[in-house]
């Protein structure tokens, strides 16, 4: 049951509108940062105030929402935003990235491909993929206006001139439907490959910087490159110790005073399903 | 010979202090244009009216036809990146400081959608070593070369997409003479091998006579003299033009 004096997912309905309102800009504008009065959250900036904003207005009685942070659902980022949700809104959590109907994230995007009944959220601490590059946002904006994006290049340049590749492992910009530079927020660049064509409306939110953009269901997302040098998804040579994947995106783990590391899934969903599924087939 | 860029009646006034007062100007194809005049003679306010980044009280600018003050934001940025050229003054301004030599001169490649890094590198070194810098210096910062180094940078990366026209504010100000000297020769070949158009302002007689095939003399916002380089420089008609080659001193 939901805490008595809050309203349904702990926003005032206005508050809730003015978000779907730059929601669904964004999502008319693939790739667009769309401003928003972005509200004080009872957690710290940083923290996904932002990607909390957007759950608690697209939630309903109905869904059953996922929150993981860095691939895992049992840190305290993802316990406390999925109890948060529990006790404002009083809808189920789950932890199976099958089961959910919306998912919020921080840092990865799930292994499990997603589906048309399900929408990705993303706490994002930066949203502006020229940060850094142009410290002007008056000038930023112009830039994604006049769809003027060299500066990435030259960076993308720099990379390739002084280590020999592209150092960017995360965070890796892309393109939306050939239009808009996006921040895909700070995902490794192995997940990007995911954002292209997926199946879920992905929504992007950052609190303290006050934007929300999105990806709608089957919008071409291609990472930045050059021709000589194409993008690669990066992930660690090695299999999950636990379940033994080679293909889902690995953690390095120190595990003890000696040197001694262990690879494991970042997903611990998919981890979990993997090591419950030889033991069902057995049964 | 097709007239490049034209202006008419420019007007401009800063307060009081008439910057522009009914400027008239044109470059044909090919040609380089200097303008001469003392500090606060409206030589650099015309030069940015021309190029666009600053609009007039009145009057009308038009390249190969087409009205740059009527010019969306886009276009004026699509012609200055495909069309145009700006060097400034000062290198600083020109180039991005952060970024290496070759990334400096890759920048307008990039922007005009170059995506092969090795194609892109061996034009800039290509680049560098015309404009007289080795190029094994071309993943270093600009901020560690000498001043001359950071002009001539500024050069290469403005002339590698092979502009139309270039814009040139005081292009050898504050380097030291037989830099000076070195520079401008660089600019004079360039000049002619890629026969491109120049509007340079100068406030150095020397330097528009070696560069420029006509020169405008401003004085308080006017053109108060123009015509062929050795036409004003040998036989000055206006006092102030006669004043302005009579104090240049001679080594």
């Amino acid at each position: 049951m939901t805490e008595a004096g809050y309203n349904f997912a702990y926003l005032d309905e206005a508050t809730k509108r003015m978000i779907r309102r730059a929601i669904l800009k964004a999502v008319a504008i693939p790739g667009h940062q769309i401003p928003f009065g972005a509200r004080e959250m009872p957690l710290p900036y940083g923290w996904g105030t932002g990607g909390i904003q957007v759950t608690a207005s697209i939630l309903g009685p109905q869904d059953v929402l996922k929150v993981i942070d860095q691939g895992a659902d049992d840190t305290t980022n993802a316990v406390s935003i999925r109890r948060f949700f529990t006790r404002v809104a009083g809808i189920a959590t789950t932890e199976v990235t099958g089961d959910a109907s919306i998912i919020q994230t921080r840092h990865r995007i799930p292994e499990k491909p997603l589906t048309e009944n399900q929408i990705l959220v993303y706490q994002v601490p930066q949203p502006e993929p020229l940060f850094r590059l142009e410290p002007h946002r008056a000038e930023t904006r112009r830039l994604h206006a006049l769809a003027d994006y060299g500066l990435m290049h030259v960076r993308l340049y720099e990379d390739i001139a002084r280590l020999g590749h592209i150092a960017k492992a995360y965070d890796y910009p892309v393109m939306v439907n050939e239009r808009y530079l996006m921040s895909p927020s700070p995902i490794p660049a192995f997940d990007n490959p995911k954002m292209h064509q997926m199946a879920a409306l992905q929504l992007f939110g950052a609190g303290r910087e006050k934007r929300i953009y999105a990806v709608p269901p089957y919008t071409p997302v291609r990472s930045l490159d050059f021709e000589d040098h194409p993008f690669r998804p990066i992930r660690a040579p090695h299999a999950c110790a636990i379940c033994g994947s080679t293909t889902s995106y690995l953690d390095e783990l120190v595990t003890d005073d000696a040197g001694g590391r262990a690879f494991i899934c970042s997903d611990t969903d998919y981890c979990q399903e993997r090591q419950q599924a030889p033991k069902a087939a057995a049964e | 010979m097709t007239l490049l860029l034209e202006a008419k009646g420019l007007d401009l006034k800063f307060g009081a202090i008439a910057a522009l007062d009914n400027v008239e100007l044109d470059v044909t194809a090919g040609e380089v244009v200097a303008i001469v005049g003392e500090s606060g003679s409206g030589k650099t306010t015309l030069l940015r009216v021309l190029a666009g980044q600053m609009a007039p009280d009145a009057g009308a600018v038009h390249y190969l036809g087409r009205d740059v003050l009527g010019m969306t934001e886009a276009e004026r940025r699509r012609l200055m990146r495909m069309d145009w050229g700006f060097v400034h003054q000062n290198p600083r301004d020109g180039l991005r400081m952060g970024v290496s030599a070759g990334g400096n001169v890759g920048e307008r490649l990039m922007a005009l959608g170059a995506r092969h890094y090795g194609n892109i590198r061996d034009e800039a070194k290509a680049w560098l070593q015309r404009v007289e810098i080795d190029a094994g210096r071309i993943d270093d910062l600009p901020r560690h070369f000498s001043g001359g180094m950071q002009q001539r940078l500024q050069i290469a990366r403005t002339l590698v997409t092979r502009p139309k026209l270039v814009f040139m504010d005081e292009p050898t100000g504050g380097l030291d003479v037989s830099v000076q000297a070195r520079l401008l020769d660089l600019i004079r070949a360039l000049v002619r091998e890629l026969g491109l158009s120049v509007l340079i302002v100068t406030h150095d007689i020397a330097a528009a006579r070696l560069l420029a095939d006509r020169i405008l003399v401003m004085r308080r916002g006017q053109v108060v003299e123009q015509g062929l380089t050795d036409r004003v420089l040998d036989d000055p008609q206006h006092p102030y033009t006669q004043l302005l080659v009579s104090s240049v001193l001679a080594a």
